[in-house]
């Protein structure tokens, strides 16, 4: 049942896909950059998947290209979840944005971006959501000190009790 | 506000009004505490255990909470600053009247528990200044009882200037 | 803000569409707003006609710190997520490391780990439903419902050491076993549990305030909620029965028997009163739970994962090296990645994890229901008044530790 589905949408999806596998009952789904607006159309029209779960990043440090975009979905009628990967480069980390398609993508992109500097092309608003105003860079890169703090309010002169 | 503790011996009568009119007002102060609970993280859930049965605060004095910096004397910091929430925390301090104190609660408050990276403020002492720190991740609510009654202790010792800088 | 001091977000509308229009801010620090969420609201008198949710005051790091630890050192970490059920998230973690490494739990930890994750579930959902009735005026309801939180602290405290977070999961199994007793003051908390939620349920079902306040308000359809990426009991209340529990079972929920409670119109009321269902549901699962747990081992005996007894440590050298190598440098995980989620009292609770065969993780990403959901929250406030955004917001759950991570 639900691993039909899943052949199904390997093979109608065949001549956009890079690789296509089964990883702990999850499709996975590799394709390039350009394929993605597209296929996740015909993924939420013709598969019903019409929850969008996630979006993330990971960073293959000193791998080109760099990042690795990361979509997971879920068909609330099919019951299977499915994941998407593409690979964009350091110096053009573009995806296209899937907010035309699924609400909830403003803020997961958000995010996404702030951590990683992934920018998705046509999100209306890539404001820092995790961080702040003034934080320079993207912690979750594997470049970024995890120690360093970038302190909006200037510390006191004695740390401790009342001076 | 938090000062130097009243000597023992003192001789002369001026003292001995100021000494009893101190112990008079630190009375009053420390048992009719209104907290400030700037809630931040998972100290919370001990916060509202702490004040419900059948641990209860309101035996100490410290029961109503106060969501306007203008009407609290006690800031309780319940959980962890992060670098975000740093500059609220430091405007809510300073819309507070004095005489007011600050609590640390828990250990994220106290020294940034075991948050050591970009996003967590190692600590609220960092950005304000602290008079009790209550540790434990989250503290139990009878460390958090054992915190307000040291508070109290250190509320009772204090000098309370009213009119001027010595009475 | 004062001069001196920045200010940390830029709102999305600094101008408003209509001259008599007021843009007022909530938060960051409100008592209804669970802590850590600013909500800037461009009111018309009293409506809301735009609010724009800021999250983010809670974020602690957690995904980064998760790159220089090793997969056990986590479970702390992954405990104060969702701090109200945290147990909810160790076993969700754990089960998705135990994917990766291709382990089976044994009988008796998949039973405990399904009671004491209802268990758990009965915490956040006491926490969340108390916290709402307060924010609306019922002080004594929340009284009551605290009380019994703060039997299940106790309780757990008797089982884990810790009132409210726990690191009792483990990869591979659970830290220590039953103390002698624990299921018969089980039984009895259960029992008081019924009597105080009869005692709330005789309070705010019927009464007229709580109706009128709550009822079609926030209300949303289940086509809207799945676009905004809404799970949980707020997909529940608009009608569709998706539970992950039901869907796509997990632990040992197959041979459970239970219902799926769900609403009607969407609105505040039918939250709430899908939480107190889902309670109630909780315990007729703890009580089967209780019958049907195995004797037997609660860790897997597999040396990648499970440390060895202390006697044997301190007696034998390949178990204190075992031992060694599973603190210092973290149970080897192989090559991979996983997607594995739980059905959490808020939503999908779900842990992408990536592995490059060592001891600390690649990447840890968790997909926390209440982030998702602070991105359609702006969808249940428009168009309603500005005192429902209290009611609305408590209905949400949002829970910071896991919106902001």
């Amino acid at each position: 049942m639900a691993l039909g589905v899943l052949d199904g949408v390997k093979e109608r999806l065949a001549g956009k896909v890079q690789e296509a596998s089964v990883s702990h009952g999850v499709l996975v789904l590799e394709l390039a950059p350009p394929e993605v607006l597209a296929t996740i159309q015909r993924l939420k029209s013709e598969f019903l998947f019409d929850l969008f779960l996630d979006v993330t990043a990971v960073d293959w440090l000193g791998q080109s290209p760099r990042f690795e975009v990361v979509y997971h979905f879920y068909s609330t009628a099919h019951r299977v979840r499915l994941r998407l990967k593409t690979r964009v480069p350091e110096e053009d980390p573009t995806v296209d944005s899937l907010v035309p398609l699924y609400g909830s993508a403003r803020y997961m992109e958000r995010e996404c971006h702030d951590m990683y500097g992934i920018v998705f092309r046509g999100n209306p608003d890539l404001r820092p959501i995790l961080l702040y105003e003034g934080f320079a860079g993207h912690p979750l890169r594997k470049d970024y000190p995890k120690r360093a703090e970038q302190p909006l309010v200037r510390y006191r002169d004695s740390p401790g009790g009342r001076s | 506000m938090a000062g130097k503790t009243i000597p023992i011996h003192s001789a002369s009568a001026f003292e001995y009004l100021t000494t009893k009119k101190d112990e008079l007002v630190g009375w009053a102060r420390k048992f009719s505490l209104f907290p400030y609970p700037f809630v931040t993280a998972c100290c919370a859930m001990e916060f509202m255990a702490v004040s419900s049965t059948p641990y209860d605060t309101d035996r100490f004095g410290a029961a109503l909470p106060r969501f306007s910096p203008r009407q609290s004397d006690l800031l309780m910091v319940v959980g962890t600053l992060t670098h975000k929430q740093a500059p609220i925390l430091r405007k809510v301090y300073e819309q507070m009247c004095e005489p007011k104190w600050v609590m640390a609660f828990g250990a994220c408050a106290t020294s940034g528990g075991f948050y050591q990276n970009y996003a967590a403020v190692a600590g609220i002492d960092k950005v304000i200044p602290v008079d009790i720190y209550v540790p434990g991740c989250p503290p139990r609510p009878e460390t958090v009882i054992d915190g307000i009654m040291k508070l109290q202790d250190l509320i009772a010792r204090s000098k309370h200037p009213l009119l001027t800088a010595d009475f | 803000m004062n001069a001196r001091l920045p200010n940390p977000v830029r709102s999305a509308f600094t101008k408003t569409e209509r001259d008599d229009a007021v843009i007022v801010n909530i938060g960051p620090s409100h008592p209804a707003t669970h802590g850590t969420i600013q909500i800037i609201a461009e009111l018309d008198g009293e409506k809301v006609v735009r609010a724009d949710a800021h999250c983010g005051y809670l974020h602690r790091g957690f995904e980064k710190e998760c790159e220089s630890h090793t997969w056990h050192n986590l479970i702390p970490y992954v405990d104060r997520l969702n701090y109200c059920s945290a147990l909810v998230n160790d076993f969700a973690y754990c089960e998705a490391v135990e994917k990766l490494m291709g382990i089976e739990i044994t009988p008796r930890c998949k039973i405990l780990r399904t009671l004491l994750s209802e268990y758990s579930r009965i915490a956040d959902h006491l926490t969340c439903i108390a916290a709402s009735l307060m924010e609306l005026g019922a002080m004594t309801a929340f009284l009551y419902l605290v009380m019994i939180r703060d039997f299940i602290y106790e309780h757990l405290a008797d089982l884990t050491g810790a009132r409210v977070t726990y690191t009792y999961g483990r990869i591979g199994g659970l830290a220590r076993d039953l103390p002698a007793g624990w299921l018969a003051r089980l039984e009895q908390i259960l029992d008081e549990y019924e009597v105080f939620v009869g005692r709330v349920h005789g309070l705010m079902d019927r009464n007229r305030i709580f109706i009128d306040r709550t009822r079609n308000v926030g209300a949303i359809s289940t086509a809207e909620a799945i676009n905004w990426g809404f799970t949980g009991p707020i997909l529940r209340s608009t009608g569709a029965p998706r539970d992950l529990r039901k869907d796509t079972p997990y632990l040992a929920y197959a041979e459970l028997d239970f219902e799926v409670p769900v609403g009607v119109n969407g609105d505040n009321y039918d939250r709430y009163y899908v939480r107190m269902r889902e309670m109630d549901e909780s315990l007729h699962m703890i009580r089967q739970l209780v019958d049907m747990l195995p004797d037997g081992p609660i860790s897997v005996d597999d040396r990648r994962c499970t440390l060895p007894e202390k006697r044997l440590v301190y007696t034998e050298i390949e178990s204190l090296i075992n031992h060694f190598k599973l603190i210092m440098e973290g149970p080897q995980v192989p090559a991979g990645e996983v997607y594995s989620a739980h059905e959490a009292p808020n939503g999908e609770l779900g842990f992408y994890l990536v592995s490059t065969g060592s001891g600390t993780p690649y990447k840890v990403h968790v997909r926390s229901p209440s982030f998702v959901h602070m991105g359609g929250v702006h969808r249940l406030m428009e168009g309603y008044q500005l005192a429902d955004i209290i009611p609305t917001f408590g209905s949400v759950n949002m829970i910071g530790g896991e919106c902001d991570r």
